[in-house]
């Protein structure tokens, strides 16, 4: 109470930066708390026996009994999460039942191939999708407009699997213009040595251009599948949040006094769409750091979505949790980042 | 406008750099192969369980007695020349062989056979119990396994047939290592075991050169193998799950060979120029169970008319064409002591009339559990229909593996289709899985189809399946397993339906691949390319 009064003056308040970052580390604690409590109370629940995916289907019920005890599943649901979440705040997510290797080795080998082929695609996705949508609201009912409907409408209803099939059947099969499966070719695995653990950085890192050539060639097909549903998806918000505009007075206003159609478009309307499209774009690209488990099973692309799938497969709940961290964090950190871009481009939010 | 073009001219660039066509032929001395190797948990010849993992121990180590890639049907000498067994069968002594090396450089020792096989016993890992079996325990091998500079004395506890002996220490488990190497990465007590997930230590044809899960396994030769270098000084092993993509790559000339194409994927290379399709027995045997917990399934006519309920001809002629074919007996054909009689065929008709002169009442309804995985799930849906004519009715339920296998531990299925691998090649290994049950109870878990199952043989197959198994007399040994094949063809609850085969794709350039009946007879190191 000597530190204050009763109107607050003279209080000894922290500034406001370090109350934003504790509440939002706050936040992100909570968040992934309850996100690992949830994903790991499933785990346990679901009808499968973890210990098998160690011990195989025949062994003693000796082998058995210790597996299940070094598991620690002996324990009560609750004091097993303790156990975990005390590891975790050690930086150790266990061991994979599937690998028998440390999971956080895992993830750094897994992480960085959905990374590289993630932002390869939303790259795609945004150059292609943006300009697309914009022109599709621009000459509504064109026949811009329909195609951009059509690709839109392929993108959403066909299976990534059957494009991913047919792009490697024309592509690689037919035309052989890129690369087969897999995130380089077989004779250049390992050539360069793993920095990021994205091949296409380390072979630049290196300096290395027949890697770079050749991983790009491996990459283009996947990326561009996934960059395509990508496009589909910010095309057609694109358009929406384009149309939205394009009917404000504001708009007419410019066009009234005699402003290029090019300067209405991409100087007002386009301007004011931006802090809709950061969210369109980071759910997007969120949604592609997760893993798209298909495209990586078509592509032998050794990333995190079939990791999990896997592991969520096989009870291996301590990879499947080490994931979890990993996509959780991917949301919390691009939110956080699409926060700090609504401040930069909308001075309302600051 | 200036960033809009900067990046659409970046975004040409960077196609152009991918448009061009990409060279597609792997050097003469590289075998590159393309299969699903996620099944692999660990590649320790301690642990290693699965199929994948089998394959790669067969080509990194050594076991003193093995069936060779020469020839996958005789056990031949190995890192031991020669062997002697006692005159009251108790005791088998191995001559080591001179001049082997293992991939560190290290000659191998007596002391290393001793350590291997403490190793395996004390890691107490998956494969464990095919060495148990002879009676060993960390507490008694130092014994039970002792050396003599050159000589490595084998005892034993327990009645076995010498060969029954001979086949267990040829198994994956008995693989030799090299004990100092593998000493010399233990942490924390683990016996090296971390070390040897990612290293090879072995006295075999090839070294693990790069092991990443789920996605590559390159194998070095080893030019000092002490039957010869291989030809390959690389096999390449990618990862790709997909059948579809492995083809388009074998017929674009990125790999050699593809190991997991389907029988439409294999019917579709048919003609194709520079690829050739390779057939290869397999020792899995499939077949349908009924839980002995369920009521409904308890009556033996229940069982003899099912085995009258299984299009066998029409499923191996048409869907697994190329994958199956019909056997229903335990022990698989091709090997000593297979009884090859198929003695069942479809016939509805005589199932029904089966199911009324017992008096049973139909339908019977009941479910089965399958894995959800395409060969399975088409074969379960062919059986369901079939089954229907004779008035049992199954409901299919499709299942990971795990979720499978959890509920078949469990015995809380009520019928299930599923396979069975012998884990070495003695026909005690089916026998005891397919005609013994030493306890029924709940708590007495076994792996066997018999108990988990809920079926206990009668008595006098017990006893002949423990008799088969110390029967000194290797022919009157066959005869018995026989005997115990033909009993369970028609006394026990199971519908033993095919014999798997594999079917292997590859360039036309290639020879010498050896693919035996199991995946620890899977050698690469006669391979060759043209």
């Amino acid at each position: 109470m000597a530190l204050t009064d009763r109107t607050g003056e003279g209080r000894a308040s922290l500034p406001p930066w370090i109350k934003t970052t504790f509440l939002t580390l706050g936040s992100i604690a909570v968040t992934m708390l309850g996100l690992l409590f949830v994903t790991f109370i499933i785990g346990r629940v679901m009808p499968i026996d973890p210990v098998l995916a160690i011990v195989g289907e025949r062994a003693s019920q000796s082998t058995y009994d210790a597996v299940f005890e070094e598991l620690g599943l002996d324990k009560p649901l609750i004091v097993q999460f303790g156990y975990y979440i005390w590891d975790v705040l050690h930086l150790d997510f266990g061991t994979s039942l599937l690998n028998a290797r440390p999971v956080s080795e895992d993830i750094a080998r897994v992480f960085p191939a959905t990374l590289e082929l993630a932002t390869l695609g939303i790259f795609f996705g945004i150059v292609l999708g943006v300009p697309l949508g914009v022109l599709a609201a621009v000459r509504k009912g064109s026949w811009i407009d329909q195609v951009a409907r059509v690709v839109a409408l392929v993108g959403y209803s066909m299976p990534i699997f059957w494009l991913g099939l047919m792009g490697l059947l024309i592509f690689y099969g037919i035309l052989g213009w890129v690369g087969g499966p897999g995130r380089v070719g077989i004779f250049y695995v390992d050539v360069v040595p793993p920095v990021t653990g994205m091949i296409l950085i380390d072979a630049l890192l290196d300096r290395n251009w027949d890697v770079f050539k050749n991983a790009f060639s491996h990459i283009i097909l996947p990326a561009a599948l996934l960059g395509y549903y990508s496009l589909a998806y910010i095309s057609r918000m694109t358009r929406s949040f384009m149309l939205e505009q394009l009917s404000a007075e504001y708009i007419t206003t410019a066009r009234v006094k005699g402003m290029s159609e090019w300067d209405v478009v991409w100087k007002h309307a386009v301007k004011n769409i931006r802090v809709q499209l950061i969210t369109v774009i980071a759910l997007s690209y969120a949604t592609l750091l997760e893993g798209s488990v298909l495209t990586e099973i078509i592509f032998s692309w050794p990333g995190i979505g079939s990791y999990i799938t896997t592991a969520l497969l096989s009870a291996d709940m301590n990879a499947v949790l080490g994931g979890t961290v990993v996509v959780g964090l991917v949301f919390i950190l691009l939110n956080i980042f699409s926060d700090l871009l609504y401040k930069v481009f909308d001075p309302r939010a600051r | 406008m200036k960033h809009l073009r900067l990046t659409m001219a970046a975004g040409l660039l960077a196609s152009a750099l991918a448009i061009s066509p990409l060279a597609a032929q792997t050097p003469d001395n590289v075998l590159v192969v393309a299969q699903n190797i996620d099944d692999i948990v660990t590649i320790d010849p301690a642990s290693a369980y699965e199929f994948s993992s089998g394959e790669y121990v067969a080509n990194t180590y050594d076991t003193l007695v093995r069936y060779d890639a020469m020839d996958t049907t005789v056990l031949a000498p190995a890192l031991a020349t020669e062997w002697d067994i006692d005159a009251a069968n108790k005791i088998v002594t191995f001559a080591l062989r001179d001049g082997v090396t293992f991939h560190s450089g290290n000659p191998l020792r007596g002391e290393d056979v001793v350590g291997s096989w403490t190793r395996v016993v004390s890691l107490d890992k998956a494969p464990a119990f095919i060495l148990t079996q002879l009676g060993w325990t960390p507490d008694n091998i130092s014994e039970m396994v002792t050396v003599d500079g050159n000589r490595v004395t084998v005892r034993y506890q327990g009645d076995f047939a010498p060969s029954f002996v001979l086949n267990v220490l040829a198994a994956r488990p008995a693989s030799i290592v090299d004990m100092e190497t593998v000493m010399a990465n233990e942490v924390d007590g683990d016996m090296g075991h971390a070390w040897m997930n990612s290293n090879s230590a072995g006295t075999g044809p090839f070294s693990l050169q790069t092991y990443r899960p789920a996605d590559i396994l390159t194998l070095q030769a080893n030019p000092d193998y002490y039957q010869g270098a291989p030809a390959m000084e690389r096999v390449v092993i990618q990862h790709n799950p997909e059948g579809a993509t492995q083809r388009l790559q074998l017929e674009a000339g990125d790999i050699d060979m593809a190991k997991n194409l389907d029988p439409g994927q294999i019917a579709g290379l048919d003609g194709a120029e520079g690829i050739r399709i390779e057939t290869y027995p397999q020792a899995a045997v499939h077949w349908v169970s009924f839980n002995q917990k369920v009521d409904a399934l308890t009556n033996p006519a229940v069982w003899e008319a099912a085995r009258y309920l299984v299009d066998y001809e029409g499923m191996a002629n048409g869907m697994l064409k190329g994958q199956m074919e019909v056997h229903q007996a335990f022990w698989p054909e091709g090997f000593p002591g297979a009884l090859t009689d198929t003695p069942f065929r479809y016939d509805p008709e005589r199932a029904r009339q089966i199911l009324d002169d017992a008096g049973v009442d139909t339908p019977i309804n009941v479910t089965m559990d399958v894995i959800s995985a395409p060969t399975f799930v088409e074969m379960a849906q062919a059986i369901q229909a079939s089954f229907a004519e004779g008035g049992i009715n199954l409901e299919i339920i499709a299942g990971t593996g795990a979720q499978v296998i959890t509920k078949y531990r469990a015995r809380t299925h009520e019928a299930m289709l599923l396979y069975w691998g012998p884990d070495f090649m003695d026909p005690h290994s089916n026998a005891k899985a397919f005609a013994f049950n030493a306890d029924n109870s709940d708590d007495k878990y076994a792996s066997t189809t018999t108990w988990r199952n809920a079926w206990m043989p009668p008595a006098e197959l017990n006893e002949k399946t423990m008799a088969a198994l110390g029967e000194q007399d290797a022919e009157k040994r066959l005869e018995m397993y026989l005997e115990l094949q033909q009993a369970t063809q028609t006394e026990a609850p199971f519908v033993i339906m095919f014999q798997a085969i594999k079917q292997v794709a590859m360039r036309d350039t290639v020879s010498g691949f050896v693919n035996g009946a199991t995946s620890d007879y899977v050698f690469y190191r006669l391979v060759t390319k043209e």
